[in-house]
């Protein structure tokens, strides 16, 4: 065989959330410290396939990329055609990521998320801090406004997959590669009707935070926040905003990148992660 | 610079392909400057400058010239350097159907990029 084989091995484990059966799709390479890693709305856990690629993280953390039920390779639960619409709530979101560790069973890991998941680890800072070792919020914010009408990319007349990659196209940095800006926006072109805009019900409309971040304790659980310059959505203003409301969180703004930094410009990304994940290991 | 942006676009096969089913004419006001952009099968048939009297259009993308002048910088500073990174910031505003807009959303972001080229 003269193929060049990755680390990564992906794997489908059978777990119930919300009382219903799942079949979920995860990758993972390495060992050590559980490193859960959280995709963007709309997209699936090939996003962070640099992080499960790079020999420095493998060393030390086991990295662990799910996708999300509804998206990548997790089908919805049998008999969503009767359900209404996809919706991602805080209470759903935040049991699916607990409930996964603990099936898989990961003890006190790490988890790093972006965007809806840089949101959520807002919420695990909150509720679960004492069973997690640390996290890591990748354009990270309490809330953002609704600035377009998500509808749109759920409408029988508008191409969902050409709607939703011209819309990440734009969140990422123009000094990003090309080839990995572009196979970022395919991931996006990939997902199901209604997904990506049923991911954004909980970052744009349900899940506000702003009210309860100042009850985060960053000593129970250290908490990173690592924002791309030129995301828009979360900006870093976005980010700061957070953090100066939450004691002992640090910030870190990433120049260049944007609202994908793990997919958009891995190595770029990498750079900024390595020392992240290296001063969490030896706390 | 926006009436040469159809040598541009219609040259790159790249941006053309997303546009392809586009048979519309959507304006482009900059500042006090209106501009008619008439798209046939992704190309860029002609491009018109104002003002005008009673013509119709699909959908409108308007800001103001300063606007225009930081989105279209190589590169652009974060926050300028996207349609939707003008409209987080309330610097642009869509008139007209938004449907069609949201069908060539991608297209549309990358022709206006094309006018970088032209700068």
């Amino acid at each position: 065989m003269s193929a060049r084989l990755e680390p990564i091995t992906g794997r489908y484990a059978h777990i119930e959330l919300d009382g219903r059966a799942h079949r979920l799709y995860y990758e993972e390479a390495g060992s050590g410290i559980p490193l859960l890693c959280l995709h963007t709305a709309g997209s699936d856990g090939r996003q962070y396939r640099a992080v499960l690629n790079d020999a420095t993280i493998l060393k030390h953390y086991r990295v662990i990329a799910f996708d999300m039920p509804w998206h990548g390779k997790s089908s919805p639960p049998a008999g969503w055609q009767r359900d209404q619409p996809y919706r991602l709530t805080t209470e759903a979101y935040s049991a699916m990521v607990m409930t996964i560790a603990s099936e898989l069973g990961l003890e006190r890991p790490v988890v790093m998320g972006c965007s809806i998941g840089g949101r959520i680890v807002l919420n695990l800072a909150l509720n679960h801090a004492r069973e997690l070792r640390a996290l890591i919020g990748l354009q990270s914010a309490a809330y953002v406004e609704r600035y377009y009408d998500a509808a749109w990319m759920d409408h029988a007349e508008v191409h969902g997959g050409r709607a939703c990659g011209g819309l990440a196209y734009g969140l990422m940095s123009p000094l990003s590669p090309d080839e990995y800006r572009w196979e970022t926006v395919w991931h996006y072109m990939q997902g199901g009707p209604g997904v990506f805009s049923g991911d954004l019900h909980f970052y744009q409309v349900e899940g506000d935070i702003r009210s309860r971040i100042g009850a985060i304790d960053t000593k129970l659980c250290p908490l990173y926040m690592l924002t791309g310059e030129y995301d828009y959505s979360a900006s870093p203003r976005d980010t700061q905003a957070a953090a100066d409301r939450i004691a002992g969180a640090k910030v870190t703004i990433m120049k260049g990148l944007g609202h994908f930094p793990m997919s958009e410009n891995p190595e770029a990304f990498l750079s900024y992660l390595r020392p992240v994940l290296e001063e969490i290991r030896s706390d | 610079m926006f009436e040469r942006l159809a040598e541009v676009v219609n040259a790159d096969p790249a941006v053309v392909r997303w546009g392809r089913e586009m048979n519309e004419t959507f304006m482009l006001e900059i500042g006090e400057t209106q501009y008619l952009i008439t798209v046939r099968a992704g190309r860029i048939e002609k491009v018109e400058q104002g003002p005008f009297v009673m013509r119709s259009w699909r959908f409108a993308i308007r800001a103001g010239k300063d606007c225009w002048t930081e989105f279209l910088r190589s590169p652009p500073a974060p926050g300028w350097h996207d349609l939707f990174a003008l409209l987080r910031r309330g610097e642009v505003k869509f008139d007209g159907d938004q449907r069609a807009l949201w069908a060539y959303l991608l297209y549309v972001k990358l022709v206006l990029e094309k006018a970088r080229s032209l700068q």
